[in-house]
């Protein structure tokens, strides 16, 4: 299996006035040709700067260092000529803030046909011709009406509909979708989430999905990332990571998810405590200050990302100097996910390594 | 959008009648008087006098009087020009004062603009710094220090250009007027601009421009410029009707005959008639110059809606 991309030890460093903040602190991994990768952390924890990295798109404070190879091309710092030639048409990014991300004083048919004219050399209408088609694709009402509206005329889930449909006009390779469904109304979330399921089915592109609620990453991802500050802290197959969690960090957010067996007057668990300051994180492991099995070694040694021993099946990583984690939930439907719920494609061992 | 307009211009009636009886109670209320000079006149001159301008009557009178013929276009007489009428005065100062004003603010804003662009393009960097420096200067140094200065160098050192007069409106009398008019407004919009541009590259829509691999080129003029200019285009709607009015420096400066030195010479003599016309041309201005920016507005942000 060719990956599509590699990430070797990648860093991402912004100079403030009060210190410089190390958003990412070198991670390494692979996503591989069709692959769906799930990067799960809480706010802050780096996972949209690594991908903003990635595709050039740092603010101007903002610099990355190691390697991102695109299909063996070297991301970090070429030329923004000459990675545009790859933004956009083989690698695409839905952001966040789908409010906003589009341009407010542009019709709709406008910001996507720019995008083939671009980078296919095609003809306006051609390209109308065929973002009509995506924007059927996404499933958006009367598409044909919404490539002469503005932005300000959608509703938020249409929005990002939209984004989506743009990202895909290219048939990218990798699709990264930085919380694709926050800022929206539950209802709207569900839908996109679905639509995505069908992309995942009906193109071939690598999807990288950002989230900080792993449930989102059940359904719909084949590999898991877990990320704290800066770092990842559990990798592996989602099943690994949600029946079998090693890390205590991605134990603590499987008890912190909302679950429908749960009696609901008990209070919802969090993990106690605060991110790290990423101007000055600790020496030693970064979950430290926040963790229940945290002793002597933690304080003074960082933990690197290695294989877990007790796993079930292979490639599962942790960074944790921890041998083993007693799962502290005997009740199996807490952390676990419902079985119309699990990925549809489950992925053979051999197509994990990292 | 028309309907929006006419109703707007509708709507500025009231407010250019409370602009007229706000200046012409303030005025009166003010000491002294047209006929007030060192050479006292005989009492029965003078009350003849004020009775051919109503002046004996009371104040609120006086003003239902001006305004009925205002109403019909008629200024009255001028107190200090006494051969001519208000009307005559404006009508031939204006278009003085007009020319010079737009061609000075159709100037700084292509500069401005092209300023704060490159300032906002390389942010942080010696071009920007020096690009601010300057208009830092431009706008501190009042006009009365900056056209001496010019008429210094290029009127009389160099020798290039006329130092005052109009020339019947000859381009080489116009361009040291301009060029001093222009430059703190060069400075004011530059700065504008690139505040503009700077806030709006941060904007999410730019970054989703720059992952579809747009070009910069592309980035600036279709997705920036029309959103970063919202600020300049509200600045310019006061700033127009300001610059077109004349500028009394300026005007006094190079001996040029605008509508700017009948308003300080008006309101120095007393002269009524002379700073109510000026006044409602001032006011009228404004009026229409901030619904051109209104209508301005709606062209470059769809989301402003009419209604
Ligand atoms: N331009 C910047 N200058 C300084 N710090 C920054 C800048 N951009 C991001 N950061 C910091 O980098 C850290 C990581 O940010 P990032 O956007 O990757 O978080 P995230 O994991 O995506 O969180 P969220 O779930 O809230 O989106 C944050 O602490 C953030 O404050
Ligand atoms: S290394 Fe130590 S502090 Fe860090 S997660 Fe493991 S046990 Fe906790
Ligand atoms: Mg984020």
């Amino acid at each position: 299996m060719t990956a599509v991309l590699e990430v070797r030890d990648l860093k991402v460093r912004f100079s403030t006035p009060d210190g410089e903040v190390s958003a990412v602190n070198g991670v390494s991994f692979d996503i591989n040709e069709g692959e769906c990768l799930g990067i799960v952390g809480e706010s802050g924890s780096g996972k949209s700067q690594l991908f903003m990295a990635v595709m050039g798109l740092l603010a101007r404070n903002g610099r990355t260092e190691g390697s991102a190879k695109y299909r063996g091309t070297e991301l970090v710092g070429m030329p923004v000529k000459e990675l545009n030639t790859y933004r956009g048409s083989k690698l695409a990014m839905i952001f966040q803030d789908s409010m906003t991300s589009l341009t407010p004083h542009l019709r709709i048919g406008k910001q996507m046909t720019e995008v083939l004219i671009q980078h296919k050399g095609m003809s306006e209408a051609d390209a109308r011709g065929k973002a009509l088609d995506i924007l059927e694709l996404v499933r958006i009402p009367e598409a044909a009406r919404r490539l002469n509206q503005y932005p300000h005329e959608l509703s938020g889930g249409m929005r990002q509909r939209v984004m989506i449909a743009m990202s895909l006009l290219c048939e990218p390779d990798l699709l990264i979708a930085d919380e694709p469904t926050t800022a929206l109304d539950v209802t709207v979330q569900a839908q996109i989430l679905e639509l995505m399921a069908d992309l995942k089915r009906v193109t071939r592109a690598a999807i990288v999905l950002i989230t900080h609620e792993l449930g989102t990453v059940a359904g719909l991802c084949d590999r898991v990332q877990v990320m704290y500050g800066g770092r990842f802290m559990e990798t592996g197959d989602v099943r690994q990571i949600f029946y079998n969690p090693q890390h205590p960090y991605t134990n603590g957010l499987l008890s912190s998810m909302p679950r429908l067996t749960e009696d609901r007057r008990e209070k919802l668990y969090a993990i106690p405590g605060q991110p790290p300051n990423l101007q000055r994180l600790p020496a030693g492991c970064p979950f430290q200050e926040r963790c229940d099995f945290v002793h002597e070694r933690c304080v003074a040694e960082l933990p690197l990302l290695r294989p877990v021993t007790n796993a079930a099946g292979t490639g599962q990583m942790k960074a944790c100097h921890l041998e083993s984690l007693q799962h502290p939930v005997d009740d199996p439907s807490r952390a676990s996910i419902p079985a119309d719920a699990a990925p549809p494609v489950i992925r053979t061992s051999d197509a994990r390594t990292a | 959008m028309l309907s929006y307009a006419v109703r707007r211009l509708l709507e500025a009636i009231p407010t250019l009648l409370v602009i007229v009886a706000l200046s012409f109670f303030l005025m009166h209320s003010a000491p002294g008087g047209p006929f007030d000079s060192e050479r006292v006149l005989p009492p029965e001159i003078e009350a003849n006098l004020k009775a051919a301008y109503n002046l004996d009557k009371p104040v609120w009178q006086q003003f239902l009087i001006y305004l009925g013929n205002a109403l019909q276009g008629d200024f009255g007489p001028s107190f200090t020009y006494k051969d001519f009428t208000v009307s005559e005065l404006i009508g031939t100062g204006f278009p003085v004062s007009i020319r010079l004003g737009l061609t000075a603010i159709i100037l700084a804003v292509c500069i401005g603009c092209t300023l704060g662009v490159i300032a906002a393009m390389r942010q942080n960097t010696s071009t920007d710094y020096t690009v601010m420096g300057f208009s830092m200067v431009g706008i501190t140094i009042p006009n009365f220090v900056m056209a001496p200065l010019l008429t210094l160098v290029f009127g009389i050192y160099l020798g290039w250009l006329p130092v005052a007069g109009w020339g019947g409106g000859a381009i080489n009398h116009m361009i040291l007027p301009v060029v001093a008019l222009a430059l703190p407004q060069i400075a004011i919009i530059s700065r504008l601009t690139r505040g503009g541009m700077v806030e709006v590259l941060r904007s999410n829509f730019v970054r989703t421009a720059h992952a579809k691999g747009l070009p910069e080129r592309l980035i600036i003029w279709r997705h920036t410029l029309r959103a970063a200019l919202l600020p300049v285009v509200s600045y310019l709607g006061p700033a127009i009707a300001g610059l077109v009015t004349g500028s009394v420096v300026i005007e006094q400066i190079f001996g040029l005959p605008g509508i700017g030195r009948y308003f300080i010479q008006g309101a120095i003599n007393r002269d009524y008639t002379l700073v109510m016309g000026t006044v409602i041309t001032y006011g009228t201005l404004i009026v229409m110059m901030n619904l051109l920016v209104d209508l301005v507005y709606g062209l470059l942000d769809p989301r402003v809606r009419y209604d």
